[in-house]
């Protein structure tokens, strides 16, 4: 009986029929494509993109040179030298990302004890050159205060789950 | 010797020891913060409890003398909450500092409150601020940090010897301060950073640099002085970012002196990189092959009687060998290590060491200083004096100027005169040394850099045979030297030849225009005025004053960028290891003499440092065992005849400026300005 349901099946071309039959769904329904880049997708608030430096709402930057996430770095793509400001308190005076080296873990963000290096939710960042991707302390503070009202809202719904 | 049982392990201690060295005896760690092996014992931070059995409760084993048939427990739960109590009692004033101290990384406190903590704090109320201290230009202070265990005021007391820390107030207001905020003035003072179990007191230099995980850790030996304390040199890339001691009981224990400690970041500074020849009076850069050029140009057919080499006190074995086989083949027999004047070496090898060793300072009852100040000469070696001071009746007479050598010191003498009045046994000091078992006699270079030296030394020999300072098992004869090369340069006979000039005589000879060329390996402490007119040709790392002389300058490695061996006062053959290298166009030194003795004509025969290393073995067999010291032969040396009447003077004017990588140093600069101004500066100064 097998047989035969098979064989029927084969001759009269029914997988055809049924995959055409799909097809023919899909095309009444609405489009999945998105006009990228004047459209685009959601992203999560969990979404890790490129790096930032985040800064106080005093305009003080965050970042207090511990090194927690150079030292976590599983790429070793960031680079800190550090010395006391004027003031005595403790500033990074080189604060590097190589953006090539870099995988995206987002590891950085979870050692940063006062969340100041944080991987924000903007993809679009690429270059022409390789030396554009080599990030300093001052496109990453230009980054943070530039993504600040996106990132804040990130952290604090993120908040609860940290 | 008390037996007990530590966690079910039998352990037998010595009378007097503590139920915790028990436990490290059965192979049991316990926290502590404020017991250390060196200090003595304060028992005040409790982290150290122990369950002891019919004891009422626990109790704090650094400070409990181990008992015969005493039973005591690491690892029961009333153990546990103990230490959890304490440890959460310590952090309940101790800032949440970790990311911006520079401890973080290599913190007692840090690290056993992973082990031994609890898991969350439940201190919600204020914490305790406390006003951070000034310490001087090498020691910062963040006091909030501060959880009093007392050991940087004990090591104050007790081992530097300044009484100027201590801790004001008791309970909530206890601080511990250097009561009038003045600098720490001791040449130790760097040794609290490393005793201190948190960030309370950090290194002021090093302050926010690095962390220990971003470090290369190089081990390798101190040449600021002729100690040869052991130390671990901490890099990245080839910056040296700070140095720290090792333990070595026999040599630094596990001190080191401020100079070694902070004069690192002079090796960044006025480095010599690259090669440079003096065109039409001024120094030009060049290339390796045209500095060769210029010196084979100048040597070749010169007189080797007319060249002279002068090894400064930063040089290593193997780089002086090569130089004095360089000399030899040009035919010079003007050679000389000591560029201070320090008429020893030549004579029977006890006569230019300390052969009581830094160690056996310990077993002495009597010491007499002659023409030296340890104290700045060699920081440990004062230290050690000062612990048997502690610890025994020892006597200490000193000829020289009056000194604060942290321990009581008999100033019998100003200068020769007293001395004559030991050896001939007119002076009560003499009896002294008469009855003593086991004294010492410790003549610094002070009474040797004269032209009256070798008499010095004669006399001073005179003493050692005639109080019986010398005997089968004890050798109570030292020179005190305060070069790192000097013993090294002595060793392989880095003298004057037959018929050579001295350091004195090839000044002279050039100044009169005999001497036409010289060679200066790293020697700085020179009156350069005296080689105008003499062709210079100066090797070495820093651009000094011998440098400013130089007709041709040939860039050289610092300690910290070769492997080269040293000789300590003492005689022990140490090597330090490079960390990163040369800067530059800078090379290893023994490889550029070797480069440079192809084109004048006189190729050394040795390609690899292993050979270097080989034949300086073969010339002295003293050299073979590293970390050892060969005992020296007493025989002749010295001389004899009346000294003259000049009081003894004092080599170093300024402790933190002795060579030329501290003389770069900005650090040490500050030192100068904190320790050692003179005068109260005014509301107008600057």
């Amino acid at each position: 009986m097998a047989f035969l349901d098979r064989t029927a099946r084969s001759f009269l071309l029914w997988e055809l029929v049924s995959g055409m039959a799909l097809t023919l769904k899909y095309f009444f329904k609405p489009k999945y494509t998105i006009n990228y880049p004047h459209e685009k997708g959601p992203i999560s608030s969990r979404f890790r993109g490129e790096h930032a430096l985040r800064r106080y709402p005093n305009g003080e930057e965050r970042c207090i040179a511990c090194k927690l996430c150079e030292a976590i770095c599983p790429a070793q793509a960031i680079t800190i030298e550090a010395e006391p400001r004027e003031d005595g308190s403790r500033r990074t005076t080189r604060y590097d990302i190589d953006m090539t080296k870099c995988i995206y873990c987002g590891l950085c963000q979870e050692a940063c004890p006062v969340d100041a290096i944080v991987e924000g939710p903007n993809f679009e960042f690429a270059a022409e050159t390789r030396e554009e991707l080599f990030y300093n302390k001052d496109k990453l503070l230009a980054n943070g205060d530039r993504w600040e009202a996106e990132i804040q809202a990130n952290l604090t719904r993120e908040a609860a789950y940290r | 010797m008390p037996k007990l049982t530590v966690d079910g392990i039998e352990v037998e201690v010595p009378q007097g020891a503590t139920v915790l060295q028990a436990c490290e005896e059965a192979g049991v760690e316990i926290p502590r913060f404020c017991y250390h092996d060196r200090l003595s014992i304060a028992g005040n931070c409790r982290m150290c409890l122990v369950e002891m059995e019919k004891a009422p409760k626990p109790v704090a084993s650094c400070a409990f003398p181990a008992g015969d048939g005493m039973v005591i427990k690491t690892d029961t739960d009333l153990v546990k909450k103990a230490r959890n109590g304490v440890m959460e009692f310590l952090l309940a004033n101790h800032p949440l500092d970790c990311p911006i101290c520079d401890q973080g990384g290599e913190c007692d406190l840090q690290d056993q409150s992973m082990a031994y903590g609890f898991d969350r704090g439940r201190f919600i109320e204020n914490k305790r601020a406390v006003s951070d201290k000034h310490m001087g230009p090498l020691i910062k202070t963040i006091m909030t940090r501060c959880i009093h265990c007392t050991r940087c005021v004990r090591f104050s007391t007790e081992i530097a010897g300044v009484d100027e820390m201590g801790m004001l107030n008791r309970g909530e207001n206890a601080e511990i301060t250097t009561y009038l905020e003045k600098a720490l003035a001791s040449e130790l003072s760097g040794n609290v950073i490393d005793l201190c179990p948190v960030g309370a007191l950090t290194s002021k230099p090093y302050a926010f640099k690095s962390r220990p995980w971003e470090l290369t850790k190089t081990e390798s030996v101190d040449v600021m002085d002729a100690v040869g304390s052991n130390i671990r040199v901490d890099s990245r890339g080839s910056e040296v970012l700070r140095v720290l001691p090792r333990i070595h009981e026999d040599v630094n224990e596990e001190w080191i002196a401020d100079k070694t400690r902070y004069a690192c970041d002079g090796l960044k500074r006025q480095r010599l990189d690259r090669p440079f020849v003096r065109v039409d009076g001024k120094l030009k850069a060049a290339s390796w092959a045209e500095t060769f050029t210029a010196i084979r140009d100048k040597l070749s057919g010169m007189d080797g009687k007319k060249i002279g080499a002068i090894a400064g006190d930063l040089a290593d074995v193997e780089s002086m060998l090569a130089l004095k086989d360089l000399m030899t083949g040009l035919g010079s027999p003007n050679i000389d290590c000591r560029q201070d004047g320090a008429k020893v070496g030549g004579g029977a090898r006890a006569g230019h060491l300390f052969n009581t060793s830094i160690a056996g300072i310990e077993e002495a009852d009597a010491i007499l200083l002659v023409g030296t100040n340890p104290r700045w000469e060699a920081p440990l070696v004062n230290a050690r004096i000062r612990k048997t001071w502690l610890a025994t009746d020892i006597e200490v007479a000193g000829i020289g100027p009056r000194l604060d050598l942290t321990y009581d010191v008999d100033w019998i003498g100003a200068g020769p005169q007293t001395l004559q009045e030991v050896v001939d046994g007119k002076h009560p000091f003499a009896e002294v040394l008469k009855a003593a078992e086991k004294p010492m006699i410790i003549v610094g270079s002070g009474a040797l850099a004269r032209t009256d030296g070798a008499r010095v030394l004669g006399a001073a020999k005179k003493i050692a045979d005639s109080y019986g300072l010398v005997t089968e098992d004890w050798n109570g004869f030292n020179v005190l030297h305060r070069a790192a090369s000097r013993v090294g340069g002595l060793e392989i006979g880095f003298l004057p030849g037959e018929g050579g000039l001295d350091t004195a005589g090839m000044l002279e000879a050039a100044g009169k225009g005999e001497l036409e060329a010289v060679w200066l390996l790293g020697a700085d402490e020179l009156d350069t005025a005296a080689f105008e007119n003499t062709f210079v040709i100066y090797q070495g790392h820093h651009g000094d004053k011998g440098a400013h002389a130089a007709d041709v300058i040939l860039p050289g490695a610092a300690y910290t960028e070769k492997n080269g061996t040293y000789v300590s006062t003492e005689g022990r053959v140490q090597r330090t290891r490079y960390s990163h290298l040369p800067l530059g166009d800078a090379r290893e030194d023994w490889k550029i003499l070797r480069a440079v003795s192809e084109p004048l004509g006189a190729k050394l025969p040795y390609d690899t440092i292993d050979q270097l290393q080989k034949r300086m073995i073969e010339l002295n067999g003293a050299l073979a065992r590293l970390d050892h010291v060969a005992a020296g032969d007493w025989g002749d040396f010295g001389t004899d005849g009346a000294m003259d009447d000049a009081a003894f003077t004092l080599p170093i004017d300024n402790y933190y400026m002795t060579d030329p990588i501290s003389r770069a140093s900005q650090t040490m600069a500050a030192c100068t300005e904190a320790f050692l101004a003179q005068t109260e500066r005014t509301g107008t100064d600057g």
